[in-house]
């Protein structure tokens, strides 16, 4: 089956700098593709070369098979849903989805028809003759949506849409989002810089940084097998230190980092020998935190310290710990079961993770 | 506290007040009053509507009076046309210091004054002028070609004397259209015409009207222009108010065409208003 939308090779340069530098990836139909990266990372740059709002230096877009070579934005399957929506403050919701229909040269029954059916859709029936400035952010969000879907377009892009709304909403758009993408059964190719957003919704996510993609794959897979420093650095909090491989044993090796911790890890297929600096990434939630060293007998690396600081946050609090014989402090998710409750700053705690958790990269990668 | 709040108020009001009663209001009152006196002997008055009866009663007067309006309004329409893809230009099209620089470049030629403007055509367009020369060194004609004192050169000069107030507004109302408005026009499938009717057009609606209020005032209003322009007969209906004043010193009938030009600018915007659908909140905040 050939994918619902396909780059090959994709450059884009403005002037001197490359904003995409050969990028290539594709996108099966009915699946939900995130570019996650951070600001001033070309990934609005690809989206706007799909939509046809910019020509690519090189490299060719395909949408179902077609190259959309020299094709105008007009003429193409796809549709966007921008960043702040950018619905017509001119028209009310009904004419607003109607408009690419009219664009069309549909009938004005069958428009209605179809507006309707879409505001049903949605979960907003009956506001058709509402104007935009009435609505919420949410309901604009759903509107900027059906106002692409009926449509009916191969792929959607959506350039970060959620960025404008606030924390509660943005968590509930998430999730509807999501849902809306199923009822549609439509691909949606997303862009975005928060992290969140897209390891909730997506079933690939494609983390570009400096114009190139540093990995694609699922959430899980990003999140726990990231394949280079940047990608462990910007999915998920880490702990980082550099340090000095000393040994390496098969799968597994020990590093002793900069302030002089001793370490464990796993190499995961990475190339690594001895000798070499580098970089090693452990998550915050991936440590244990204990109040005897016997809890954690079954961790490979294990530290004894002191509590120097509570980071309440709810759900995420954390913990700084200070590790007895020096170094850095050490980022510890707190687990909210309530024995920690108590936990107070300069109360001793003993730290621990499996090897298996963390991850190496040769330093200066990222 | 609550005083001296008050004592600013009423300081912050006084210039304004002064202004209105003293240049508007009172001169306002003062012409309507001379325009509803008739002189029925060597310095005695009467009240009556004669003025405006005089007014309606002569052919040559209304004709003027509707002569001025259609050609205003003809003006404003052709500013408007020309006006639109300059502006459109200037907000969405140009980027940086070319945009400032263009939108300069519409300012500079009321740095001079609109005598001095009115001149520079007459200098092109007259007998022995720029474009008549032109002509003859070209071959297209044999002899000298007096373009100025017809209808087309008042309305060329009413045009170039109107088209920054045309300008101003429609850059000011275009530029507030998000680009990605713009683009999401074209991506769900317009093509250029229906974007700029769909949702450039609207959107600028009421930076269009405010701007063709604005041009077809100060056209109707014009004096200079259609005069030299024009020449002396151009039949403009402030040339009528003129003479009555300064020429005929019949202040009585010069003050009823006053009132006549306020009334008949007043419809016409009022018309333009409904028929465009906006309001004057809108187009003027």
């Amino acid at each position: 089956m050939t994918p619902d939308l396909e780059c090959v090779d994709l450059i884009r340069r403005f002037g001197e700098t490359t904003a995409v530098d050969n990028v290539s990836f594709e996108v099966p139909a009915g699946s939900f593709f995130s570019i996650l990266g951070p600001s001033g990372c070309g990934k609005t740059t690809i989206m706007r070369m799909i939509a046809g709002f910019l020509d690519p230096t090189s490299g060719d877009i395909r949408i179902k098979g077609k190259s959309m070579a020299g094709v105008a934005p007009n003429k193409r399957p796809v549709n966007m849903v921008f960043q702040h929506l950018a619905l017509f403050p001119m028209m009310n919701i009904a004419d607003n989805i109607g408009y690419g229909l009219r664009r069309k040269g549909m009938a004005r029954a069958e428009i209605a028809r179809k507006v309707d059916e879409a505001l049903e859709r949605i979960g907003l029936p009956g506001i058709g003759k509402r104007k935009v400035d009435e609505l919420s952010g949410g309901q604009k969000q759903r509107v900027a949506i059906a106002r692409c879907m009926v449509m009916e377009p191969d792929v959607l892009l959506l350039d970060e849409p959620l960025g404008a709304l606030d924390l509660k909403l943005r968590e509930h758009m998430k999730i509807e989002l999501k849902a809306l993408q199923a009822a549609f059964d439509t691909t949606f190719v997303y862009i975005t810089h928060d992290q969140s957003e897209a390891l909730v919704m997506s079933d690939q996510i494609a983390v570009m940084n400096k114009g190139v993609f540093e990995q694609v794959g699922t959430a899980r897979e990003l999140y726990y097998r990231p394949e280079s420093a940047f990608v462990a650095g910007f999915v998920g909090d880490s702990n980082r230190w550099r340090g000095r491989i000393e040994r390496i044993e098969g799968g597994e090796m020990e590093m002793r980092t900069e302030s002089g911790l001793s370490m464990r890890g796993a190499l995961h297929g990475r190339q690594l020998s001895a000798g070499d600096t580098a970089d090693i990434f452990v998550r915050p939630e991936a440590i244990r935190v204990a109040r005897s060293e016997t809890e954690l007998a079954s961790f490979d690396n294990r530290i004894s310290g002191t509590v120097s600081s509570l980071l309440f946050n709810g759900a995420a609090s954390r913990v700084l710990v200070q590790g007895g014989d020096g170094g850095e402090q050490i980022e510890v998710t707190l687990p909210q079961s309530g024995e920690y409750a108590t936990l107070s700053k300069g109360d001793p705690v003993h730290i621990g993770w499996s090897g298996e958790q963390g991850n190496c990269f040769p330093a200066g990668a990222a | 506290m609550k005083a001296e709040a008050k004592l600013g108020f009423v300081l912050l009001l006084t210039p304004l007040l002064l202004w209105l009663v003293l240049l508007i209001f009172i001169p306002h009152i003062d012409m309507f009053l001379v325009s509803l006196r008739e002189r029925v002997g060597v310095g005695k008055y009467e009240t009556s509507l004669a003025n405006y009866l005089t007014f309606f009663r002569e052919p040559l007067y209304l004709w003027t009076f509707l002569r001025t309006a259609v050609m205003s309004t003809v003006a404003t329409a052709i500013t408007l046309l020309i006006a639109f893809p300059v502006s459109y230009y200037i907000a969405k099209i140009a980027k940086g210091r070319m945009q400032s620089a263009l939108f300069l470049l519409c300012l500079i030629p009321f740095y001079v004054s609109e005598l001095v403007r009115t001149f520079g055509w007459m200098i092109l367009l007259r007998e022995t002028g720029l474009v008549s020369n032109l002509l003859q060194w070209s071959g297209l004609v044999d002899q000298p070609v007096e373009m100025l004192y017809n209808d087309a050169a008042i309305m060329v000069g009413l045009v170039y004397t109107s088209m920054l107030f045309m300008v101003v507004p429609l850059v000011t109302t275009l530029e507030s259209l998000d680009d990605s408005v713009i683009e999401a026009g074209y991506d769900l499938g317009g093509n250029a015409f229906s974007v700029m009717r769909e949702i450039v057009i609207p959107h600028a609606a009421p930076g269009i009207v405010s701007g063709c209020i604005v041009v077809f005032m100060l056209s109707l209003g014009n004096y200079l222009t259609p005069t030299m322009l024009g020449g002396k007969d151009s039949l403009w209906f402030t040339q009528l108010i003129y003479s009555q004043f300064i020429v005929r010193f019949n202040w009585e009938l010069g003050a009823a065409f006053g009132f006549m030009l306020l009334f008949l600018s007043s419809v016409i915007v009022w018309g333009m208003l409904r028929l465009t659908g906006q309001t004057l909140e809108k187009t003027m905040g």
